[in-house]
């Protein structure tokens, strides 16, 4: 391969989109797929600028379906293959990735979200939060990073693919369409030089020798005969995603031992959330956060411990009640109160979050 | 000698909605003109259902003073299919650009053309995703530089731009029409869109108009070049013309009877 996108450390100030673009050059991605969609659409226009530069490739198809398939081809081909999307692209995504579920490839899918249902709007939102964690039919498994500024994106857009090729399981970096299209200044690095040491990816199909005398032949198979032989699989599926949850989980918290309110914030909303809590600290208010980084697998028992008895969490996001589903899913029989602060659609402000906790506390 | 201050507007567009939304110098208004002329001439307003895609084709959901219905992109032939279907007696058009119509939508047209579906496809081709600021899209001319090919379309890579009514006069039944035109030739435009509608209105088949169609602001030139995109370039691979034409195959039919 030609010359590396990265070396040293690069101050820069530039968008989100840009910004995954350059992490996935960094990251060793060999192939983007992909179809315009705002706000991703610049991540393919900075890809398709620096790619001849590096000795990558990428190709536009004709719809998300076809995106997400080449994207598994990609991946079935032994390449570290990506593609991004959005908000009706990101539904029509979900059948390929169904597939990546139930055969486990390594699918890297950066989602920029935008407002739904349908077309909607395309900036602020966090309304694919259910459609990213949970998006195929059965019960696929998958890794969901939600990250909240311009250097989380270039950090988990680059952990994506070892978490990937690592576990086998679809990975997600779930962004938004305001990160996607806001300029902010972020440090570029060599990940190699951090100490990262990249998952060499591996060819499904097309490995040397000849099948059948050399070694065995590649069958990869999508469908089962009987409930029995799915059940197995699926076991097998669910018993690896437990056992590389606690590897993978990732979530922060502040400020918590004595709060009596705990915001609950991911992604955009919680750069929010974040000064919020330290705007009502200043005022000496009891108040803290708890901010999941991977959305799936959940920090469920981590915040599960927080949730005790005359506590109130206070559940913010640009959505009607996505990360809220995570939340109880995962506090289940926990005692605190839940306080909504909805927004479908819309922005939410450190002033709005102060004024709402003030409400409630 | 009075000069009226606007230009004549068809009856049919809906003058609350006007000015249109669409960027100065742009192919979509052009193209409505002539559907909206067509429209009025036909009698037929009360009748028409219009579908636009997304794509630029959506800032056209309130265009018309005619029942309009905002779809999916690439979705909306089989939305006017499916219309079409529970009620024969209405006119269903489906408005849509290149990418929506040939990248995306392309199987619900093609299935549409093969069961020689009673509806109207308008598309308008502009030679890129105009929406989304300016990719590849199926029309894209060889070596043409667009924001996901900017160093020019390469055919060894991405292949040669998509031949659409060559392509659906093949698959389509008897009765279907199937023309491209352009909005360097208001008239004839008009004319090819008339009679795609008279052949659903007649029930004979699919229709189909291809409408060559500038977009200044993806293609970044001035007026001049604009215009010599659409005039001069885009018909050297982009024939235009009647492709499958049911009222000539009658008009043979009684010669050679
Ligand atoms: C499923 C889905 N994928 C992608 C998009 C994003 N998108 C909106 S308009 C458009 C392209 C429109 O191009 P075209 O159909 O040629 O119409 P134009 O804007 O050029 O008139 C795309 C890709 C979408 N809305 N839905
Ligand atoms: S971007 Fe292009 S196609 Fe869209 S309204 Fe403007 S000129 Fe027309
Ligand atoms: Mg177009």
């Amino acid at each position: 391969m030609s010359e590396k996108p990265i070396t040293g450390e690069k101050r820069a100030f530039m968008t989100g989109n840009e910004v995954v673009a350059w992490a996935a050059l960094a990251a060793g991605a060999d192939i983007m797929y992909g179809y315009p969609i705002t706000p991703q659409n610049e991540i393919m226009h900075y890809w398709t600028r620096q790619i001849p530069k590096y000795g990558r490739k990428f190709l536009q198809t004709e719809d998300e379906l076809s995106a997400g398939f080449t994207t598994v081809g990609g991946v079935l081909a032994g390449l570290k293959a990506f593609t991004a999307t959005a908000g009706p692209g990101n539904t029509l995504m979900q059948e390929p990735l169904s597939m990546a579920e139930m055969m486990r490839l390594p699918v890297v899918t950066v989602v920029q979200q935008r407002g739904g249902p349908s077309t909607a709007t395309v900036i602020y939102s966090q309304q694919e939060v259910t459609l990213t964690t949970l998006g195929g039919n059965g019960e696929g498994m998958r890794v969901v990073y939600s990250p909240s500024n311009h250097q989380e994106l270039f950090d988990y857009t680059i952990k994506s693919f070892n978490t990937a090729w690592k576990y086998r399981f679809p990975t997600f970096v779930l962004g938004d369409g305001y990160q996607a299209k806001m300029r902010e200044s972020v440090t570029l690095y060599d990940p190699e030089e951090k100490g990262i040491t990249f998952v060499t990816p591996e060819r499904y199909v097309g490995k040397p020798g000849t099948p059948g005398v050399d070694r065995d032949p590649g069958h990869y198979r999508n469908t089962y005969n009987t409930e029995e032989e799915l059940f197995e699989v699926l076991q097998q599926h669910f018993a690896d995603f437990e056992k590389m949850a606690p590897e993978v989980i990732e979530y922060s918290q502040e400020s918590v031992e004595d709060a009596d309110v705990i915001i609950i914030g991911h992604g955009v909303v919680f750069r929010g959330v974040r000064d919020a809590v330290k705007e009502l600290r200043e005022e000496g208010l009891k108040v803290g956060y708890f901010r999941p980084i991977t959305l799936r697998p959940f920090p469920a028992e981590q915040l599960k411990a927080l949730a005790t008895q005359g506590r109130k969490l206070l559940i913010a996001e640009s959505a009607q009640g996505q990360l809220a589903r995570l939340v109880k899913d995962a506090i289940y029989g926990a005692t605190a109160e839940i306080v909504p602060m909805f927004r479908p659609g819309v922005g939410i402000t450190t002033e709005q979050i102060v004024a709402k906790v003030k409400e409630v506390l | 000698m009075s000069v009226s201050p606007q230009p004549a507007m068809p009856k049919s567009w809906r003058v609350e909605s006007k000015p249109h939304k669409f960027c100065p110098g742009c192919g979509h208004g052009l193209v409505l003109k002539c559907l909206g002329e067509a429209i009025d001439e036909l009698g037929i307003q009360d009748r028409v259902v219009f579908g636009c895609d997304i794509g630029c084709s959506l800032l056209s959901w309130d265009f018309f003073n005619c029942d309009s219905v905002q779809t999916h992109h690439g979705r909306t032939t089989p939305v006017m299919t499916g219309i079409k279907r529970a009620n024969p007696d209405l006119i269903c058009i489906a408005y849509m650009g290149d990418g929506g119509g040939y990248a995306i939508g392309i199987g619900g047209i093609v299935n549409a053309a093969a069961r020689n579906e009673k509806v109207t496809v308008l598309l308008a081709n502009n030679t890129v995703y105009a929406m989304t600021g300016g990719q590849m899209s199926p029309c894209t001319m060889p070596g043409q530089k667009v924001e996901t090919a900017p160093y020019g379309r390469d055919p060894e890579a991405t292949g040669m731009p998509t031949q659409g009514p060559e392509m659906i006069s093949a698959i389509t039944g008897d009765g279907a029409y199937v023309a491209r035109g352009t909005t360097a030739n208001m008239r004839q435009l008009k004319g090819y869109i008339k009679k795609a509608l008279q052949t659903q209105m007649e029930g004979k088949g699919f229709s189909f108009v291809e409408a060559l169609a500038a977009c200044p602001t993806n293609w970044r030139t001035n007026a001049e070049k604009t215009w010599a995109f659409v005039e001069k370039e885009m018909p050297q691979y982009y024939k235009v013309g009647e492709k499958k034409n049911p009222f000539e195959e009658k008009k043979e039919a009684q010669q050679n009877g």
